[in-house]
């Protein structure tokens, strides 16, 4: 028998309860709308910012004099002539702002003895610039802090294992989302003036990833299914020296940077030589190569034969006596020891492992797609960091866009009035019955996951991006149109097969866009088209969905204000 | 060190909420794996029906994966995969829901929950 609808009713709805999902229920609730907070796993614990340990990149000047204008100015030549210079001046504006809010908050931003808030200095950034919480605990202490205050607040309806599977649309109009109970998986409907998307990134399509079984870009997969535009989708980036062996547990495995910037790490090829600067990079004592170049680096290594054992660089900290490894990190020292590492006397292997999208879903400055009432936030959002992102933007932009796009929900849902439910075909799938599935769906994800590393990774070729699409379709016709199973509880099978259905899509379309852009750029590396080239590719490429189908477009980029340059200047 | 003669194996026994018979798993055994990267093998090569709960797999933040592992509760992306028969249960003081996973979401902050919220009376037009 058919489980009975549940059907919910709010003013705003959120999906995803990350930093940009809680900073957008907050604000939407501050507003006056009711809220309805929605996660497929825990509420606040269940994507990447709580995993986030290292920084945060705001202009507070608390080291040395700064101006959001610089910040800007670094987060545009980062971005590699790609970044929508009005979104990233709205991060790099009010990321301030939104850093004092947390700082009032409690959230335990690290300080000097004299009370000023610490800045570390991050790659890429032209002075110290990013505020962390000790020990590599930012994006837990973030969490935290938002989830308590979303606790505080009595508008917030909060709703975890809640997995949103489709926005209907009426009238060109979002107007909620139908979705499943993981507890039970009981059918839900929920009517909605206004729908914020905070699902955060995609990384999960990659083998090597820091992403939570959460993020295989959920958000993208709905946008285009509602008629929203994806941009950008070929820049995912790589973190370059992501923790490859030995096996490491209870850490995540990009925690590598910070020790780098505090304690200056070495990174040698099996000849036990540095190697960054062969690749045209100028690393002198300060760590300052940015992600793409030092991914690019530490691969061409590996290709060239010179890579560590595991199949990556080495890592050495040897040089760093052990008082100053416990000064800087203290209790994480002891977790290492846990797993056998002894940073005064080996060196970790370490290789770039996918880790964040510059890509995502087009919006204006609203953070409203081109879908009326759908908003969009944090890394789920695209423009900001263009084809490479600065380290310590993305939570940056979570809390500024979160803020946005809450607040412009509110103000749409309290124009449209009472919600009223819309249909969806896909509630047939979530109510439906099917056989057993005969593929084993987790492995189908896994050989996607292998797909997208070997031929949409770091380095890509026109036939390896064919290759890939090819091998998308062929899971696609494996996929089948309906999910196995009965509707029940915790049933991941029929999990996978909605995530894979989801993960198919984007693969797509960050497959699509790669093998159109014929040129290398920041995140994008085309070993047959290795040069950038500025007069044919200076562009977005848009995605969208027409009849069924992928379409690809394009779209100007918009440029710094030469206002803004020249104030830098 | 003298290489083993065979691949060693971890030997999961795992108790599954709503079935009678424990089910048994040989999975290959890498030193350094966690028993969630155990678990994980499993779904993707031996059996997908298995149920288990987890958001961020390294960096020990979601909370999501704690079972009784041996007798004793912990982490399954924190404890180590060992060369031998392993136990694993369900949490022992929460609702079974499926395998080895539990409700361990806040009351306040699961579906009856905010449906309650929601049928309680709203903004008025
Ligand atoms: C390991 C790691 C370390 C990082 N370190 C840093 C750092 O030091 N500094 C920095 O600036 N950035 C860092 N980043 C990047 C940064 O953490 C993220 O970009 C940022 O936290 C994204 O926030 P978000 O709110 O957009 O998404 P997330 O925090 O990822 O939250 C998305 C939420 O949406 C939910 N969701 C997804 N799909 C659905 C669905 N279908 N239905 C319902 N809910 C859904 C997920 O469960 C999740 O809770 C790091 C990222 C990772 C992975
Ligand atoms: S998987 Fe997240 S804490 Fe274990």
């Amino acid at each position: 028998m058919a489980e009975p609808l549940v059907e919910l009713e709010t003013d705003v709805l959120v999906v995803g309860s990350g930093a940009a999902g809680m900073a957008a229920a907050l604000s939407a609730a501050e507003a006056g709308a009711r809220v309805l907070l929605a996660d497929r796993s825990l509420v606040g614990r269940s994507g990447a910012t709580v995993m986030a340990q290292m920084t945060v990149a705001v202009a507070l000047g608390s080291e040395q004099p700064d101006h959001w204008e610089h910040h800007l100015a670094d987060t545009i030549a980062a971005g590699r002539g790609l970044c929508d210079a009005d979104l990233a001046e709205i991060v790099c504006r009010e990321g301030p702002e939104e850093i004092r809010r947390l700082d009032g908050w409690k959230v335990g931003w690290a300080r000097h003895e004299d009370g000023r808030i610490r800045q570390a200095q991050a790659p890429g950034h032209d002075r110290p610039r990013c505020v962390y919480v000790d020990f590599l605990s930012t994006g837990p202490a973030v969490a935290k802090t938002l989830r308590g205050r979303v606790l505080r607040q009595e508008t917030v309806t909060r709703v975890g294992d809640l997995y949103v599977a489709d926005l209907p649309v009426r009238d060109g109009t979002v107007r909620g989302a139908v979705g499943f109970s993981m507890a039970d998986g009981r059918p839900v409907a929920i009517a909605a003036g206004a729908v914020v998307l905070a699902t955060g990134g995609l990384t999960r399509l990659y083998r090597r990833n820091s992403a939570s079984a959460n993020m295989g870009g959920d958000g993208h997969a709905l946008a285009l299914r509602a008629g929203a535009e994806l941009m950008d989708m070929e820049f995912v980036q790589f973190f370059p020296i992501g923790h490859l062996a030995p096996r490491l547990v209870g850490m995540d495995p990009i925690m590598w940077d910070p020790f780098r910037y505090k304690l200056g790490g070495r990174l040698l090829n099996a000849e036990g030589r540095e190697f960054v600067n062969d690749y045209g990079n100028e690393e002198g004592a300060v760590y300052n190569v940015t992600r793409d170049k030092a991914t690019h680096a530490i691969l061409s290594e590996v290709q060239a034969g010179r890579g560590s054992p595991a199949g990556g660089a080495f890592l050495s900290f040897e040089h760093v006596p052990e008082a100053r490894l416990r000064e800087a990190f203290g209790p994480v020292i002891d977790r290492l020891a846990k797993n056998g590492i002894d940073l005064t006397r080996m060196a970790v292997e370490v290789a770039p492992i996918a880790h964040y999208h510059m890509g995502g879903v087009r919006v204006d400055a609203a953070m409203e797609t081109r879908v009326p009432g759908l908003f969009v936030a944090g890394e789920t959002v695209a423009g900001a960091n263009g084809a490479n992102r600065l380290s310590g933007n993305a939570i940056t932009e979570a809390l500024v866009f979160g803020r946005r796009a809450g607040e412009s929900a509110a103000r749409r849902a309290e124009a449209a009035g009472r919600a009223r439910p819309a249909g969806s075909e896909t509630l047939e799938l979530i109510r439906g019955s099917s056989p057993a599935a005969e593929l084993n769906l987790a492995g189908a994800i896994a050989e996607l996951q292998a797909l997208m590393a070997e031929q949409v990774g770091p380095f890509r070729t026109a036939e390896g991006l064919e290759q890939a699409l090819a091998g998308i379709a062929a899971l696609r016709r494996a996929l089948g149109e309906r999910p196995p199973g009965a509707p029940g509880p915790y049933d991941l099978g029929r999990l996978d097969w909605f995530d894979l259905r989801s993960m198919l899509l984007v693969a797509e379309a960050v497959t699509t866009a790669a093998l159109a852009r014929r040129e290398s750029r920041g995140a994008h590396q085309r070993d047959d088209f290795p040069l950038m080239d500025d007069a044919a590719w200076r562009l977005h490429q848009t995605l969208s969905l027409k009849d069924g189908a992928l379409a690809l477009g394009r779209a100007p980029v918009q440029a710094p204000r030469a206002a803004d340059i020249e104030e830098v200047a | 060190m003298t290489a083993p003669a065979e691949t060693p194996t971890a030997r999961l026994v795992v108790h599954r909420t709503g079935r009678e018979e424990a089910s048994r798993y040989e999975v290959p055994y890498t030193p350094g794996q966690s028993v969630l990267d155990g678990l994980r093998y499993v779904r993707a090569n031996l059996d997908p029906s298995l149920a288990i709960r987890h958001s961020c797999i390294n960096a020990n933040t979601c909370k999501e994966c704690m079972i009784r592992i041996d007798g004793t509760v912990g982490y399954a992306c924190t404890a180590r995969l060992e060369p031998r028969e392993m136990e694993l249960r369900p949490l022992p003081n929460k609702t079974g829901l499926r395998d080895l996973v539990t409700e361990i979401g806040p009351p306040d902050e699961r579906l009856d929950h905010a449906v309650a919220r929601s049928g309680g009376g709203g903004r008025e037009d």
